[in-house]
C-alpha cells in the first residue's frame, strides 16, 4: 500500500483526500490527472459493425441444418392441462422435436409445449396443430382485486395465505413512533395516494438463444446481459459443468434488466439441439416477450409527508402495494434523497396471475420517485414555497446542490409561473426531480491485456455490452495507459472463455471493469518498459509511453518498434478486481443527478407534450461524454415513455394481455421526443483507480417525477397516476 | 415467428385470410381461407395466378445482385432475407409492421419487410443495409451515425438508417421536423433519437 494525495470533487467544490493505493496499482485519476483520450468524445468502436449490419446478434446466428424452436404459451391466466394431444403436430413433415414444458399454469403465456422444426413456417403449423384441453381455474390479474379478502390465491406461497406479502419495512430510529412524532410536530401534513402502472421491457431483440452442441460441449449464442450468469444457470439446468457451456454474446439487442440467467425456453432450446443433433434457434415472439420476459411492477403508494413552516422536511411515511405478477418483487424507492427527520417505508408485494417482474432499469426507482417527487412538490405548495427551494433546503448531496443551479439555468426556472397560470388552451409548466444511485463498482472482475511483438494490443473481457459501449470503454482505459489511440486497441467481449465479468445489472459494468482494464494495461506496460529498458540498457523508470511512442530514449521510438524489441512473441497481464482497488475514500456516498422538464398541456383535449428535458447527471469520471450523452438521452426518453404512454393492459375477466405487441403497447416515437439537454457532470470521486461510476440507471430515476410536477404546474391540478393520459388530465381538471 | 394462439389467428393466417378476401372480392365468391384449411380454389379469371402452397421460385435483385429463391408463398420477405438468403442486417422485432426494424427499400421506397411476402418482390429491386453504401465502404449517413453515436444496442439501427438514407436521397437538406417524420415508423427502445436527428443533420452538410 502506498498513500497518495488526491484532489477530489468538481470545479468549485474540491477536497483533498488520502487514498491507500494497493501495491502495483497506478495512481488513481483525480482532478490533477492529465488525461488524453479519457474524457473526450470517442465514437463507439463497434459502430461500423452496427451501421453496416455486420454486427451479429443471437437472432442472426445461422448454421447449416439449424432448426427453429418455439413455445406454445398458455392462453389462460390460471389453468391446468387436463389432456395434451400433440399427435397431429408430431406427424407434420419437418417437426423434429416436441416436449411438454408445464401443466400447472399460473399466468398467460407460461410455456406449455416446446417444438423444434425445420423452418419457422413448419413450426407455426405445428404450434397451431397442438390441441390442449385446459381446466380453466379462477384467476386474478388486477392488483386491487388481488388484495381483496376473497380473491383467488394467484400462486401458492410458503408461510401464509392471501396474495399480499409483506416486503421491506424500513424505519429510521424509533420507527413508527418517531415518524408519528415528526408528523405531530409539523406545521404542514400532506397525505396522498400515487399510482404507477406495469411497464414491459420491450427489448427490440426478444429473449432467446442459438444452441449448438459439439459432443458434450455446448456453445450458446445468448441474448443476455450476463454471460456468466447465463452459463452458470444453463449448465445447472442441464446438469453440466460450466466449463462445458460456452456463452457468446458479442452484441445484444437490449436487456434493460430482463436478460440475466438462462430461462426455461433457453434450456428447452439446448435440449432440442441435443435431441435433434442440429443447431437450434429459439427467440421469443413479441407477444411472449410482453407476457413472460419481465416487467416493471406497478405500485400504489400511500404517502404522508410533513414539514415545518420554514421548509424543513420532517416525516415521510409510505405504505405501498404493487404486483410483480407471480413474483413477490414490487419494491419501491420511496422515501429517498431528502434528509427527513424520520421516515418509514412499509412495502407489500401483491401476487397476481401475470408474468414475473424482473429488474428494470433502476428497479424500484422511477415508480418510487414519481410519488416521492410529487409529494415534495405538494408539500412545497402547502408551504407556499418554490419546489426547487424546498429541495435545495433538504438535499444533503453537494453534487446535486450544484446540479440544481446548472439545471435551473438551462431550463430557465425563472420563467416558471404559478400553477395553472397560463391562458390556455395550451398551457406550459416546469417541474424538477432528483436522481440517486449507488456507486456500483464491484470487485471480482478480471480483464486480460496482451501486447504482441508486432505492436498489436488485444484486450479481452467475458463481460457483455448491453448497449452502453463496453468495447469502447475497455479500449479507452487501455489506450490511455499505453499512450495509444482507442482505435489501436482490439477488444473482444462477451465470450465466457475470456476473463470473468459481472452481469450488467445495477449499472456495475463500467465502474467494475474500468479500473481492472486499466490495471491490466498498467501491468503489461510495466513488462514492456522493463523488457525494452533491458534491451536498450537504460533505466525502465526513465521510459514512458505517450502519443503512440516510447519516450525517454535518445530518440522516441514508435510503439510498434518498441514492441519489436520484446524477447518473446507476446506479453500479457490480467488485471484483477481486488477488494482494495475499490476500497478508496469516497467523495460522496451516492451518484447524484437532477432533471428539469418543461411540458405543454392542451387543457381542452388533455394531451401532454414534453417540450424539453434538462438532465444533469453525475457518473463519477465521465470516460466518454459522447456515449454518456447517449445513455442519458435514452434514460430520459424511456422516462417520457413511462410517464405518458406505456402500460400493460390485462383484461380482468380473461386475464389476457390486450396490447401484447408494439402497436398497442405505446412506446415513445420520434415525434414524441422532447428537446433533451444531456449534461454529463464529471466528479472526481476517488472510488477506484479510474473513478468511473454508474450511469445506465440513475438518469432513468427522475424523469416521470419531473414530468408529473411540470404537468401539475401547467394545469394547476395534479395527476397522481401513471401514465399521464388525456383522460386523467381532464379528470384532474374536473372536465370529465 | 408468429406463433398462433389456440383459437386465435396468427399474422400469417391473417395475411392468408386477407389474400383470400381479396380473391373473394375479385371473384364475387364467399371464399374465406382459415388457418389449417385448404387454400382458396384457383381463380379461373385470366391474369390472376394462384401460387402455392408448395414452394415457388422467386427472382429479384438484392443489393444489385440477381437472387433466386424457392420459398413457400407464405414466407415473408423478412424471413426470406434473414433465414434463406442469410442477409441478417435487417432485423425482426415486432413482425407486424409496428416498429420499422425491418425497413428495406423496394424499388427505392421504404417498406417493412415483415409485411411483404417474398413472392411479392419478384422482379423488383430490394436494398438492405448491406447494400446501402454500394461500392463505398460507408454511406455518408452511416459514417454520421458512427460519429454522432446514433445507436446504442444497435438493433433498430439498420431500419433507422434505411429510413434516414431514403430521406436524404429525396430531401438533401431536411429540417428537424422532416427528419422526425422520416423515422416516425422506426422504434428505438434505447431512446437514441436525438443522436439520429443529429446524424441526419451532419450527413446533410
Amino acid at each position: 500500500m502506498s498513500n497518495e494525495q488526491l484532489r477530489l470533487g468538481f470545479e468549485g467544490f474540491e477536497l483533498k483526500a488520502e487514498a491507500n493505493v494497493p501495491d502495483g496499482a497506478p495512481r488513481p485519476w483525480d482532478l490533477d490527472s492529465k488525461l488524453r483520450v479519457v474524457g473526450t468524445d470517442v465514437p463507439r468502436l463497434d459502430g461500423e459493425d452496427k451501421v453496416t449490419g455486420r454486427a451479429r446478434y443471437s437472432y442472426d446466428q445461422r448454421f447449416p441444418g439449424m432448426v427453429y424452436a418455439g413455445i406454445l404459451g398458455s392462453p389462460h391466466a390460471r389453468a391446468r392441462v387436463k389432456a395434451l394431444d400433440t399427435k397431429a403436430a408430431e406427424q407434420l413433415a419437418g417437426v423434429l422435436h416436441l416436449e411438454p414444458l408445464g401443466d400447472e399454469l399460473y399466468y398467460a403465456g407460461q410455456p406449455v409445449v416446446g417444438v423444434a422444426a425445420v423452418s419457422e413456417e413448419v413450426l407455426d403449423d405445428a404450434l397451431a396443430a397442438i390441441r390442449v384441453d385446459y381446466e380453466v381455474l379462477p384467476h386474478v390479474v388486477d392488483t386491487d382485486a388481488a388484495m381483496a379478502p376473497n380473491a383467488p390465491q394467484a400462486v401458492p406461497r410458503r408461510g401464509g395465505d392471501g396474495n399480499v406479502v409483506q416486503g421491506r419495512r424500513d424505519t429510521s430510529g424509533d420507527g413508527d413512533a418517531k415518524v408519528a412524532a415528526a408528523h405531530a410536530a409539523a406545521d404542514v401534513i400532506v397525505e396522498r395516494e400515487y399510482r404507477t402502472q406495469v411497464q414491459t421491457h420491450s427489448c427490440l431483440e426478444t429473449h432467446g438463444t442459438v444452441c449448438r452442441w459439439e459432443g458434450d460441449q455446448l456453445t450458446c449464442y445468448a441474448s443476455t446481459q450476463a454471460t456468466f450468469a447465463f452459463q452458470n444457470t444453463l449448465a445447472q439446468a442441464l446438469k453440466l459443468r460450466p466449463q462445458n457451456v460456452t456463452v457468446i454474446t458479442e452484441h445484444m439487442g437490449g436487456g434493460f434488466g430482463s436478460k440475466f440467467g438462462a430461462d426455461a425456453w433457453d434450456v428447452f432450446c439446448a435440449r432440442a439441439a441435443k435431441a435433434t443433433g442440429r443447431p437450434c434457434r429459439l427467440m421469443l415472439t413479441r407477444k411472449a416477450e410482453h407476457l413472460i420476459a419481465g416487467n416493471r411492477p406497478d405500485s400504489i403508494q400511500r404517502c404522508t409527508f410533513s414539514a415545518s413552516k420554514d421548509g424543513k422536511l420532517l416525516g415521510a411515511e409510505v405504505h405501498s402495494w404493487g404486483t410483480g405478477g407471480v413474483a413477490p418483487s414490487a419494491s419501491i424507492a420511496n422515501p429517498a434523497v431528502y434528509a427527513f427527520e424520520a421516515q418509514l417505508s412499509d412495502q407489500h408485494h401483491v401476487l397476481t396471475n401475470a408474468g414475473a417482474a424482473r429488474a428494470f432499469r433502476a428497479p424500484a426507482h422511477p415508480q418510487g420517485f414519481f410519488a416521492l417527487e410529487g409529494m415534495i412538490d405538494e408539500v412545497a405548495k402547502e408551504l407556499g414555497m418554490d419546489p426547487l427551494e424546498l429541495r435545495r433546503k433538504n438535499d444533503p448531496h453537494p453534487v446535486r446542490q450544484r446540479q440544481y443551479e446548472i439545471g435551473a439555468e438551462a431550463i430557465g426556472w425563472g420563467r416558471r409561473k404559478a400553477d395553472g397560470a397560463g391562458e390556455g388552451p395550451l398551457k406550459r409548466g416546469l417541474g424538477v426531480a432528483a436522481a440517486r444511485w449507488k456507486h456500483n463498482g464491484r470487485p471480482g472482475c478480471s480483464v486480460r491485456c496482451r501486447i504482441g511483438k508486432d505492436g498489436s494490443v488485444f484486450v479481452a473481457s467475458g463481460a457483455q455490452d448491453i448497449g452502453t459501449g463496453t468495447r469502447t470503454l475497455l479500449a479507452l482505459m487501455v489506450a490511455e495507459e499505453l499512450g495509444l489511440e482507442p482505435s489501436a486497441v482490439e477488444v473482444r467481449i462477451g465470450h465466457t472463455t475470456d476473463p470473468y465479468g459481472h452481469g450488467s445489472g445495477g449499472s456495475v459494468t463500467a465502474p467494475s471493469i474500468g479500473p481492472v482494464a486499466r490495471q491490466a494495461a498498467y501491468e503489461v506496460k510495466g513488462q514492456l518498459l522493463r523488457a525494452v529498458a533491458e534491451r536498450l540498457g537504460v533505466e525502465a523508470g526513465a521510459l514512458a509511453l505517450e502519443g503512440g511512442q516510447l519516450t525517454g530514449t535518445d530518440t522516441p521510438l514508435p510503439f510498434a518498434k518498441a514492441c519489436a524489441l520484446l524477447p518473446v512473441d507476446a506479453i500479457e497481464a490480467t488485471g484483477v478486481g481486488t477488494r482494495e482497488l475499490f476500497s478508496m475514500p469516497r467523495f460522496a456516498p451516492e451518484v447524484a443527478g437532477v432533471q428539469f422538464a418543461e411540458v405543454e398541456v392542451d387543457v381542452e383535449t388533455g394531451l401532454v407534450r414534453v417540450v424539453k428535458v434538462v438532465a444533469v447527471q453525475d457518473c463519477g469520471l465521465v470516460a466518454d461524454p459522447l456515449l454518456a450523452r447517449s445513455q442519458i438521452n435514452g434514460a430520459v426518453i424511456q422516462g417520457v415513455s413511462y410517464a405518458l404512454f406505456e402500460q400493460r393492459h390485462l383484461d380482468p375477466k380473461t386475464g389476457a394481455m390486450l396490447n401484447p405487441n408494439l402497436l398497442d403497447y405505446k412506446i415513445v416515437g420520434a415525434l414524441d421526443v422532447p428537446e433533451i439537454v444531456a449534461i454529463p457532470f464529471s466528479v472526481a470521486n476517488g472510488i477506484s483507480t479510474t473513478g468511473m461510476s454508474s450511469l445506465g440507471e440513475p438518469p432513468a430515476v427522475p424523469t416521470a417525477g419531473a414530468i408529473g410536477n411540470a404537468v401539475a404546474n401547467a394545469i394547476g391540478a395534479r395527476v397522481r397516476s401513471l401514465p399521464i393520459t388525456p383522460d386523467k388530465v381532464l379528470a384532474a381538471l374536473g372536465e370529465v | 415467428m408468429s406463433t398462433p394462439e389456440p383459437g386465435g389467428v396468427s399474422r400469417r393466417a391473417m395475411l392468408k385470410g386477407a389474400g383470400a378476401a381479396a380473391f373473394a372480392s375479385v371473384l364475387g365468391r364467399g371464399v374465406q381461407a382459415q388457418d389449417g384449411e385448404e387454400a382458396p380454389a384457383q381463380p379461373k379469371e385470366e391474369g390472376l395466378q394462384s401460387r402455392g402452397p408448395e414452394a415457388v421460385e422467386v427472382v429479384f435483385t438484392l443489393n444489385g445482385e440477381e437472387t433466386k429463391l424457392v420459398v413457400e408463398p407464405r414466407v415473408t420477405l423478412l424471413d426470406a432475407l434473414r433465414d434463406r438468403v442469410g442477409v441478417t442486417g435487417t432485423k425482426r422485432v415486432c413482425d407486424r409492421g409496428a416498429c420499422g426494424a425491418c425497413t428495406v427499400w423496394l424499388d427505392g421506397a421504404t417498406v417493412n419487410a415483415c409485411l411483404l411476402l417474398a413472392v411479392d418482390v419478384a422482379g423488383a429491386e430490394v436494398t438492405t443495409i448491406e447494400g446501402l453504401a454500394g461500392e463505398a465502404k460507408l454511406a455518408p449517413i452511416q459514417r454520421a451515425f458512427v460519429q454522432c453515436d446514433a445507436m446504442q444496442c444497435g438493433f433498430c439501427t439498420s431500419g433507422m438508417l434505411m429510413s434516414c438514407a431514403a430521406l436524404l436521397r429525396d430531401v438533401p437538406r431536411p429540417t428537424l421536423e422532416q427528419t422526425k417524420h422520416a423515422v416516425v415508423g422506426n422504434l428505438c427502445r434505447c431512446g437514441t433519437y436525438p443522436h439520429v436527428f443529429h446524424a441526419v443533420q451532419e450527413a446533410a452538410q
